[in-house]
């Protein structure tokens, strides 16, 4: 489908000269860009503030779990500009736990109390006159940790022997349902086949450019806050911090700017900053203004909850699929927070996604592990249910020697059967995925691509096409999050369903428009689609509307649902505002009418005009009517109200709540994507080329496509982040190891293939305003799988994991890696914990040795950059350290000991090094052999970094540990006067060193 | 040679668009905060701050540079040109911006006054670039908006014009 | 994300830098273009009391030919670098490993004695010196010395260069008639670190082969030239040497794959090139 921008005169308004405008449909430039262009744009950094507000830094655990046994502010409140510093106790003595949607003993203040439970947790936060000043101080805040053993993976976590989070909770496995609709049991028995697949979907989130930003304020008078931030709603979140921060809600006033630099969902998760900057707002007495660091967002700003998913299809001969069963382990990181877990139930009662699959299980098992805590995520829990339905469509294709196409196609929900109730409760509103399908096909050059991949196969090349469909729904019901509680606690707690959305449109004197709605856009173009919509009621030109979307809690319309996510836009504001324009059209046409004399219906708007329908030149200019309301109220038709400000809220009647039988419709209009592509595969690198991609969506009324395919080329390019290049990764001791954007690889221009977008089918919603429906997520949930099919088709493999990362591609195109006749194999340092082993030779005999080991002097001496050490105990020592590689040095607190003491054998030696830089642990076996009247060292190793050095440092961390445990022992085998090998004295060990790791001596 | 001592505020001057600004920053204050919060130009702005992002991209003696990986006092006596520079005194855009613009080529825009001055650098010295030339030259910059397709478009459009009005003149 | 706190010297003359050197040593930090030392100032990795700058050191921003090298000053930037015309002639292999450091807007910043003084394991201009077997002219109030690459990048971030020392100078040989050169890498992402960097020469009958981001720093081999069963066994047994380690974005394994099909065909195209 082409479609032009409409005509302008005036070139940044992008207006149509027509004498009836239609502006919804068009592909009308936004209104939001020449601020924006310009570099006039107002996001938080840019608004100036109060005189005298602080400037926040917040102080971050280096541990992925660990017990914080003090915290010692003493001096850090003492330099200059810092005015306080608040720590987790001080919120928790100020503040109530940040509740969820269940009832949990899980407590949770957004800052660390007496635990800390993953790399990048507040502990402190430092209010100061500037950024520079308060980033000082967090480095005179001494925190002493008691390191505990972490857990990270979620399968793991829900082990009986796992580290446990939260003791009050007793379990990591935090909230469990199972779910049951329709005859799973039964149809998997009488099933003619069965498959099983596990998949595992990894963390990530879609980093806007633009960090958290928060301005708290605490209002001595009131006793409440005024707060700025750009917080993206929920507002079921207001709720929480107001019940949090021990306020009346309407004492928490809350305000948007006008601008927000992207979210994707993550912007949601900023509510627990929003909690603690108040406090610290309020104990410092001034404003406080926190702006989000890129290693702060990366750390812990927010992810999607990465999963395991076994799931288990029962389907006959001909491919069709009778029941499926999901068992998700869904890892929500340390915390759970509202609305956490949403993700999983969103999507639940689309676990059959496109298919006519009558029966279907689910169980849920929420966990917790050492990791970020979750929030939302463009795609919201969709990524990772569709890629285990379409993984499992793609398998049977494969067990059946079916194209999955063809599967998929026998599948699907038949055309003309909707509005569909599917098993688990959706009720899918519209749509027609056969005939899209079909459409996709011819237009998007399937067969072509089919002749291309055999072509490419004949030359010896892999080659893989990949399929996905995926039912994208929009505008969440705000009771689904309950589908969570048994029936039982559902009734006790209270009927939860609908989803509110607000708008007021007001036209001033003049005959110009101003609109309120309760959206909070980070970008979206929210502002030319309502503009466009309002424009088209009351026949206004464009620039004659102006929309403003900086919701403030204490003057504007809003719900507990306000705010900008899950696609609520099209659907939901949409909605409200057009009802609110319609109902303004009206009142202006009855207005008319007396002086048009025609009846109300027969008056029409146009052109800044109001027209009697059948005669052209019997007409009112539109202000002249505005006018009227505004200034003569008694003029107006009896009953009516003065002046023109129509305010509307709407809920749509289909968000039912939860069914006794636990089933939900979780969203109100329900788009349909399909899509497929083509990939090939280096053999040599193992790298991806994508060779085709095309996308076909229906989202039912496009309200402009320019706006509409934005969000499809944005989706893709996140989603081609997710299936290539982007992850949280996490050590397995917990530590975090993306801590940058050269780790966490976000794709550019220059990785982004080409995108075929085709709108073959628009199946109007029945159940929204306009016809509109979501269309921002969709390809979050088809493009990872449709590649991972893609992977499989060309090579032939079942266990596809995203993202695809060369290395792990080439290890399963290759076979065993070649030794090498000459060149003893090394053992590979793994991961984050970094093992090694090696041995030194040394003068004197172990009895020697041993004494040198356990003597402050011989430890002093081994030490690398050792500038004190003392003994504290029976083989314990505290010393202070300079460790760094080239100009990267820090000053470390370590505590050395010795344990497992077996004179003069073997020792295992211990020590936790804690600074600036991060911590380690370390554990090292050494044992001591006699050899040629000296004594030969073996040593095996054990580290653990984390904090700073880990997070920004993944490159090159690991070796500078290896070289400073290397270090240790020559140095110590020299304090001890080195032996070579065949057991002669070097003579000079400083040499030695100095060739080895420079003159830093 | 002077040394400028941590914790002083020094006077830093330089020319902003073309006009003489002054301000003062201490040694190891970023010449993006400096231009964002003493000069108050706060269309230039922040991602990463460090060097990845591209956001904070301004031209410094006429060459595109990161403002986060320059420090404040680096800038003095340099001809500095941010994004709030581009477009006519009156406020007409250039055939850059109006691109962007035609092309749906922004979404959030908190990426986009980076991407308009490494286009602009570039576009200066690469007038007649192919579309895979644009894509390794924005290489620098991340959008998480608009999946860079609509940016790509308007950068070769905006090329194409440019070259059409310096061959007509 | 703020650099903590540090004084600041723009130097106008080589000297008045070698003084603050002199007077600092470990504690001084020279910066020129600051491409990498910026980053890690902002993340406070690196806590200099001063910093030197040298960027406007116009006596050191030039590029000479000398016998049998060419050789950049230390405030050269990669752009001048790449926008030298003799360039590609002169030193084809620096002029096909530049293109790949960063982008061009830092690259209009960072110069070529920059990066050789970051000695980052995966950089492509310590890798170009070490494979080149060219060497860097450092100066102190002392003397002025000049130190071969192998010598001078000693590990990790480190190198040879004492506290009261600068980096004025950087000599790349110049190439040699008959001889190819021959750079390739792989990254995750175009301008990201190279995963593996492999710069080739052929000539005289020899095959040199540098690898960056293997080992902590540019791992160079030399064979004679051989047939490319040969080759293979040779760049096994390299790739073996070198080991690798595993990060999050590729697996030591993978690193050592690299060594050898890319090390391959990068030693091709370095004797298909030969002049």
């Amino acid at each position: 489908m082409l479609y032009k921008n409409m005509q302008s005169t005036d070139s940044e308004a992008g207006v149509a000269q027509r004498p009836r405008q239609n502006y919804v449909g068009q592909r009308v430039l936004r209104v939001e860009n020449p601020p924006l262009l310009r570099g006039h744009g107002l996001f938080i950094d840019d608004m100036p503030v109060k005189a005298g507000t602080l400037h926040a830094a917040i102080l971050r655990s280096p541990h992925a779990h660990a017990e914080i046994l003090s915290i010692d502010v003493t001096d850090a409140i003492s330099l200059p500009g810092v005015r306080a510093v608040v720590t987790g106790q001080d919120v928790a003595a100020m503040t109530d736990p940040l509740i969820v949607g269940f009832a949990t003993p899980m407590r949770y203040h957004g800052i660390a109390v007496d635990r800390v439970r993953y790399v990048g947790e507040p502990v402190a936060i430092v209010c100061a006159s500037d950024r520079y000043l308060a980033e000082d101080a967090l480095d005179h805040i001494r925190v002493e940790y008691r390191p505990l053993p972490a857990v990270v993976d979620p399968i793991a976590a829900a082990a009986s022997d796992a580290p446990i989070l939260h003791p009050a909770v007793g379990s990591n496995v935090v909230s469990y349902r199972e779910f049951r609709h329709g005859e799973t049991d039964k149809a998997f028995a009488e099933a003619k086949r069965r498959s099983e697949i596990v998949i595992t979907y990894p963390r990530n989130s879609i980093t806007p450019i633009e960090g958290y930003a928060v301005v708290a304020e605490h209002l001595l008078d009131s006793g409440g806050y005024d707060v700025i931030s750009n917080f993206q709603g929920p507002f079921s979140l207001h709720p929480v911090m107001a019940r949090a921060l021990r306020i009346p809600g309407n004492r928490l006033r809350h305000r948007s700017p006008p601008n927000s630099g992207g979210s994707f969902g993550s912007k949601l998760a900023l509510f627990p900053y929003i909690v603690i900057l108040c406090i610290a707002s309020r104990l410092a007495g001034r404003p406080v203004k926190w702006i989000e660091d890129r290693l702060e967002h990366l750390a812990a700003a927010s992810a999607a909850p990465n999963r395991v998913t076994r799931i288990e299809a029962a389907y006959d001969d001909d491919g069709i699929v009778s029941a499926l069963r999901l068992k998700h382990w869904d890892d929500h990181g340390a915390y759970l927070r509202a609305p956490m877990p949403a993700p999983i139930y969103r999507m639940h009662g689309l676990s059959t996604n496109a298919y006519g699959i009558k029966h279907v299980d689910v169980f849920n098992h929420i966990l917790v592990t050492n990791k970020c805590p979750t929030g939302a995520v463009r795609g919201f829990g969709g990524p990772q249910l569709y890629f285990a339905v379409e993984r499992m469509m793609h398998t049977i294709a494969g067990e059946l020697k079916l194209d999955p196409l063809e599967l998929i196609r026998r599948n699907l929900i038949p055309a003309g059967s909707f509005p569909y109730r599917a098993p688990a409760g959706a009720l899918i509103d519209s749509g027609d995925y056969q005939r899209l399908i079909d459409e996709t096909v011819s237009g998007g050059g399937l067969d072509e691509l089919r002749q291309r991949r055999d072509t490419a196969r004949r030359q010896g090349k892999l080659y893989g096409i990949g399929f996905a469909v995926v039912v994208e729904p929009s505008q969440s019901n705000m009771g689904y999050i309950s589908t969570l509680k048994t029936g039982i606690e559902r009734e006790r707690s209270g009927q939860k369903d609908g989803a509110v959305a607000a708008a007021t449109v007001s036209m001033d004197p003049l005959g110009t428009v101003s609109v309120v709605a309760d959206s909070v856009p980070q970008g979206q173009g929210h502002q030319t689609a309502l503009a466009q919509i309002v424009a088209d009621q009351l026949g206004v030109k464009i620039e004659d509307v102006v929309v403003n979307l900086e919701i403030d809690t204490q003057k504007d319309g809003w719900s507990i649902a306000a705010g900008n996510y899950s696609c609520r836009f099209a659907p939901a504001v949409a909605s409200a505002t057009h009802l609110a324009a319609v109902r303004l059209r009206e009142k202006l046409a009855r207005i008319a009418a007396s002086s048009l004399n025609v009846p109300p219906d027969n008056v029409e708007f146009a052109d800044r005009k109001v027209f009697a329908r059948d005669n052209a030149e019997n007409w009112l200019s539109l202000h002249r009517v505005a006018g009227q309301a505004h200034w003569s109220p008694a003029s107006l038709p009896d009953g009516m109200a003065p002046a023109l400000r129509e305010s509307v809220t709407w809920s749509a009647p289909e968000l039912t709540p939860t069914s006794a039988r636990d089933e939900i419709n979780t969203s109100l209009a329900y788009g349909f994507g399909f899509d497929f592509c083509g990939i090939e595969i280096a053999r040599e690198t193992g790298e991806i080329r994508i060779d085709k991609y095309v996308t076909s969506h229906d989202c039912g009324t496009i309200l402009n496509p320019g706006l509409a395919d934005g969000q499809i080329h944005g989706s893709f390019a996140a989603a081609i982040g997710a299936s290539l290049y982007e992850e949280f990764s996490y050590g397995e001791d917990g530590s975090f190891l993306s801590g940058t954007f050269a780790d966490y690889l976000v794709a550019t221009a220059a990785e982004m293939p080409k995108l075929d977008i085709l709108h073959p089918v628009q199946s109007p919603s029945p159940f929204t305003r306009l016809g509109a429906k979501g269309i921002a997520e969709g390809n979050q949930y088809s493009t990872p799988v449709c590649l991972a099919n893609a992977v499989a088709d060309a090579l032939g493999r079942g266990d596809i994991t995203v993202p695809l990362k060369p290395a792990k591609i080439l290890e399963w195109i290759s076979g065993d890696e070649a030794k090498s006749r000459s060149v003893a194999a090394k053992a590979s340092p793994k991961g984050s914990s970094i093992n090694g082993e090696g041995l030194a030779y040394v003068a004197g005999d172990p009895q020697t040795v041993w004494s040198a080991l356990l003597n402050e002097n011989g430890l002093r001496a081994a030490i690398p950059g050792c500038e004190r050490l003392e003994r504290v105990g029976e083989n314990a020592f505290k010393a202070t350290v300079t460790l760094g590689v080239g100009p990267v040095k820090g000053s470390f607190k370590a505590d050395i000991g010795l344990s497992d003491l077996d004179e003069p054998r073997s020792a295992v030696l211990k020590g936790v090094l804690s600074g600036l830089l991060g911590t380690a642990s370390g554990t090292g076996l050494l044992t001591l052999v006699p050899q040629n009247g000296g004594c030969r060292i073996d040593y095996r190793y054990e580290i653990h970094l984390s904090g700073q050095a880990a997070m920004v440092g993944g490159r090159m961390v690991n070796a500078a540990a290896r070289r400073l445990i290397n270090e240790f022992f020559l140095r110590f085998a020299a304090s001890l006067g080195e032996v070579n090998r065949a057991g002669t004295s070097l003579p000079s060990w400083r040499a030695r060193i100095k060739s080895l790791f420079g003159a830093q001596q | 040679m002077q040394v400028l001592k941590q914790s002083e505020r020094h006077r830093v001057r330089f020319t902003l668009n073309g006009e003489r600004v002054e301000g003062l920053a201490e040694p190891r204050m970023l010449l993006t905060d400096f231009i964002r919060h003493e000069i108050g130009a706060t269309g230039t702005h922040v991602g990463c701050e460090h060097g990845i992002c591209g956001a904070c991209t301004i031209r410094v003696n006429g060459k595109a540079v990161r403002a986060c990986l320059m420090l404040a006092v680096q800038a003095e006596g340099k001809e500095i040109e941010t994004v709030e520079g581009l477009a006519a005194k009156d406020g007409t855009l250039s055939a850059l911006q109006a691109a962007f613009h035609r092309n749906f080529a922004l979404q959030c825009g908190y990426c986009t006054p980076g991407f308009l001055m490494s286009l602009v650098d570039y576009l200066e010295k690469n007038p007649n670039p192919t579309e895979a030339d644009i894509r390794i030259a924005l290489s620098g910059n991340l959008c998480r908006c608009t999946g860079y397709a609509e940016i790509v478009n308007a950068a070769l459009e905006a090329a194409r014009e440019i070259q059409a009005l310096s061959a007509s003149k | 994300m703020k650099p903590a706190n540090f004084d600041y010297a723009r130097c106008e003359r080589v000297e008045s830098a070698l003084d603050l050197l002199a007077e600092h040593g470990d504690d001084a930090r020279i910066i020129a273009g600051g491409q990498s030392l910026m980053a890690m100032l902002n993340m406070r990795l690196v806590r200099p009391s001063i910093v030197v700058d040298i960027a406007s050191l116009d006596e050191l921003a030039y590029v000479k030919e000398a016998a049998g090298y060419v050789e950049f000053g230390a405030t050269v930037t990669q752009a001048a670098a790449e926008a030298w015309p003799a360039l590609r002639k002169r030193v084809p292999l620096v002029a096909a490993a530049l293109p790949h450091i960063g982008h061009f807007q830092t690259r209009n910043r960072g110069t070529i004695c920059g990066s050789l003084c970051h000695a980052d394991p995966s950089s492509e201009l310590p890798l170009c010196l070490a494979t080149l077997g060219g060497d860097v002219v450092l100066r102190s109030r002392r003397k002025k010395r000049v130190v071969g690459a192998l010598d001078f990048q000693i590990g990790l971030l480190s190198t040879a260069k004492q506290p009261d020392e600068m980096m004025v100078a950087a000599r790349y040989p110049a190439a040699r008639s008959g001889w190819g050169y021959a750079f390739r890498e792989i990254s995750r992402r175009h301008g990201d670190f190279a995963i593996v960097a492999l710069a080739a020469v052929v000539g005289d009958g020899k095959i040199r082969l540098g690898v960056g981001g293997v080992d902590d720093k540019p791992a160079v081999h030399e064979w004679d030239d051989m047939d490319d069963d040969s080759l293979a066994d040779a760049l096994n047994d390299f790739a073996w040497d070198l080991g690798g380690g595993d990060d999050i974005h590729a697996t030591a394994r993978y690193r050592r794959e690299m060594v050898r099909r890319l090390g391959k065909k990068v030693i091709g195209e370095a004797r298909q090139c030969r002049s």
